[in-house]
């Protein structure tokens, strides 16, 4: 049986990537890794702190799963805006793709799901690490690599949509610098969300990371509460929003 | 299924907002037919065959392609099309071979037949031996040929092709129509576009003549000849602009068919020698050089136009 048309352009990606994979694993498997033992072992060793304020967590403890959703998102944010450009314009070829059966929304899908793989790879290994470090705490944990995929794909999606409104990489930058980098120090990645001044707590929880990471964190922990499904819902909304806007730019840029 | 041509075009428009690229286009192409649009830049050629390839939405107007409506068979048209776009659009993130398997994988084929088909259109195109090399420092012919045996994985039906020479040197061009007449005799529909009179004369069996985004004559290449010129042209061409302008001034009026250009000047007639011979005896300016040749295209796009393709 033939592949569904989306897969057939994830295909392509899976592709590309199978013939350089060596050089890009470095920063999606091995970096974050890495940061966590950094951070988590070594930081988390001068950290002294009232354990109330991490939820009655070690420091390790606490930022495996921000990181291990922040670092996912990290990824998934790069991959959803430079492809895209070269895609549509620096190398053109979204625009070979549309002549075949696929439809400009494959295409846009095909992207977002092989961006959303990688960053679920990358959540793997980064879990497996963490369990190594004796940062997960319940079995539970497994579930935050779905979160780390869904959370990427709350990025990915809107991301992806944009960069195909664009015609020059100009703005790429700020986007990184200006949104995604905040966004993983501030999500309650690194400390608790409750150490923020009320304005920034409230911008903090408007974006999907911060989602995301309370989401991977009951995971890691087991400790589950009514107000993970609005974390959930947040994180759909933001993927299924994303996914349209998708699908109509991809239209309007593929097929004028 | 609708009972006409394999293409079926009427009222055909497309805008991009305020501007008209096709302005009410009608045609049809019978299967097995190699159907040509030629015209000058800007003419609304690749416009229409974005139309055509059912990638770019229809504005006004009617088109059928294998009978059905591309605004809602889009994805079923293009699995029985190829699609050679204007520029080459390779994966030059892959190698020469991958551009094939992957491209054919859009179209939802199994690896096996891919692979089969890939061997023998790299055959076709004479590109076994580059198969494993990326595609960036092929030339362009190569590119070319790369870009067309690409269309073909899907054994298409109907095969497109938008300016599939323009670039090239003679000896690929020759190469190129040559790969073309093949799969013509194969009985593959083809649509091409082209501002080379010659491509249009050796492969179309029928072609319109675009200007402006509209259609200005239809008809085989002899056809169009017939019918806009005389049998031969005289190309006289004069030491000045001025003498140049005293000869015309003195033949218009005559009923001679001139077509004053700005290096030389075009005289119709069926018997060339004649107007030759007038035009160096009864003339106190007499031309540097006169030529005698057959009518082409050329001088059936300069009657209908008022302008050649190399002014533009
Ligand atoms: N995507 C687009 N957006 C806006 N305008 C466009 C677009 N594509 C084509 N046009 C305009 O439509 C007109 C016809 O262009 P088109 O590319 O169809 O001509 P053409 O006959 O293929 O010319 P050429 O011989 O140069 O390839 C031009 O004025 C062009 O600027
Ligand atoms: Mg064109």
């Amino acid at each position: 049986m033939a592949l569904p048309a989306i897969l057939r352009a994830t295909e392509r990606e899976a592709r590309v990537w199978s013939k350089l994979w060596i050089s890009s694993s470095f920063s999606t498997l091995i970096a974050p890794v890495l940061l966590l033992i950094a951070m988590g072992v070594g930081l988390g060793s001068l950290v002294e702190t009232d354990p109330a304020e991490l939820h009655g967590l070690d420091y390790i403890e606490f930022i495996a799963p921000g990181l291990l959703v922040a670092t996912a998102v990290q990824a998934a944010a790069g991959s959803s805006l430079w492809p895209v450009m070269a895609g549509q314009k620096w190398l053109g070829f979204y625009h070979a793709m549309v002549t075949s059966p696929l439809r400009p929304g494959d295409v846009f899908g095909g992207q977002v799901i092989w961006t959303t793989l990688r960053s679920t790879m990358s959540a793997v290994v980064f879990l497996v690490a963490a369990t190594l470090l004796g940062a997960v705490l319940s079995a539970w944990g497994v579930l935050a690599v779905p979160v780390a995929g869904l959370t990427s794909l709350a990025f990915a999606a809107p991301l992806t949509a944009f960069a195909a409104t664009q015609d020059s990489d100009a703005k790429f930058d700020v986007i990184i610098r200006m949104a995604i980098v905040p966004l993983y120090l501030f999500s309650g990645t690194l400390f608790p969300i409750e150490q923020l001044p009320l304005g920034l707590r409230a911008l903090a929880m408007l974006f999907p990371l911060w989602h995301g990471v309370e989401l991977a964190r009951a995971a890691t922990t087991g400790a589950f509460s009514i107000g993970d499904l609005g974390h959930l819902a947040v994180l759909g909304v933001y993927a299924a929003v994303g996914w349209r806007w998708g699908v109509r730019t991809f239209a309007r840029r593929l097929a004028s | 299924m609708a009972t006409g041509g394999l293409i079926e075009a009427r009222s055909l428009v497309k805008r991009f907002g305020e501007l008209t690229a096709v302005d009410g286009i009608d045609f049809e192409v019978q299967p097995a037919e190699t159907f040509g649009f030629l015209g000058p830049n800007g003419a609304g050629k690749t416009s229409a065959m974005r139309m055509l390839a059912a990638t770019s939405p229809v504005t006004e107007g009617y088109l059928r392609i294998f009978g059905q409506d591309p605004a809602t068979d889009g994805p079923a048209i293009r699995a029985r099309l190829g699609v050679v776009a204007q520029e080459d659009n390779l994966d030059t993130d892959l190698t020469v071979l991958d551009n094939l398997v992957i491209y054919g994988r859009y179209f939802g084929l199994p690896r096996r037949l891919i692979r089969e088909r890939a061997d023998r259109l790299l055959e076709f195109a004479r590109l076994t031996d580059r198969r494993d090399e990326k595609v960036d420092p092929l030339s362009g012919g190569m590119k070319r040929r790369l870009a067309i045996a690409r269309a073909l994985i899907n054994e298409p039906e109907i095969f497109l092709l938008d300016e599939p020479t323009t670039g090239l040197d003679p000896q690929a061009r020759h190469l190129l129509w040559e790969r073309l007449w093949s799969l013509k005799r194969e009985g593959v529909t083809l649509v091409i576009t082209t501002h080379y009179m010659d491509e249009a004369e050796q492969l179309c069996d029928r072609l319109v003549v675009m200007d402006d985004g509209r259609i200005v004559d239809e008809g085989s290449p002899r056809q169009l000849i017939e019918r806009h010129c005389t049998r031969e042209v005289v190309e006289a061409r004069y030491r000045s602009v001025a003498e140049q302008a005293l000869v015309v001034s003195r033949l218009e009026g005559t009923g001679v068919h001139i077509e004053s250009l700005a290096d030389r000047l075009l005289v119709y007639a069926d018997d060339g020698d004649s107007v030759s011979s007038l035009l160096g005896a009864h003339d106190p300016v007499a031309p540097t050089s006169t030529l005698v040749r057959r009518a082409t295209l050329e001088d059936v796009f300069l009657t209908l136009t008022g302008r050649t393709l190399e002014e533009i």
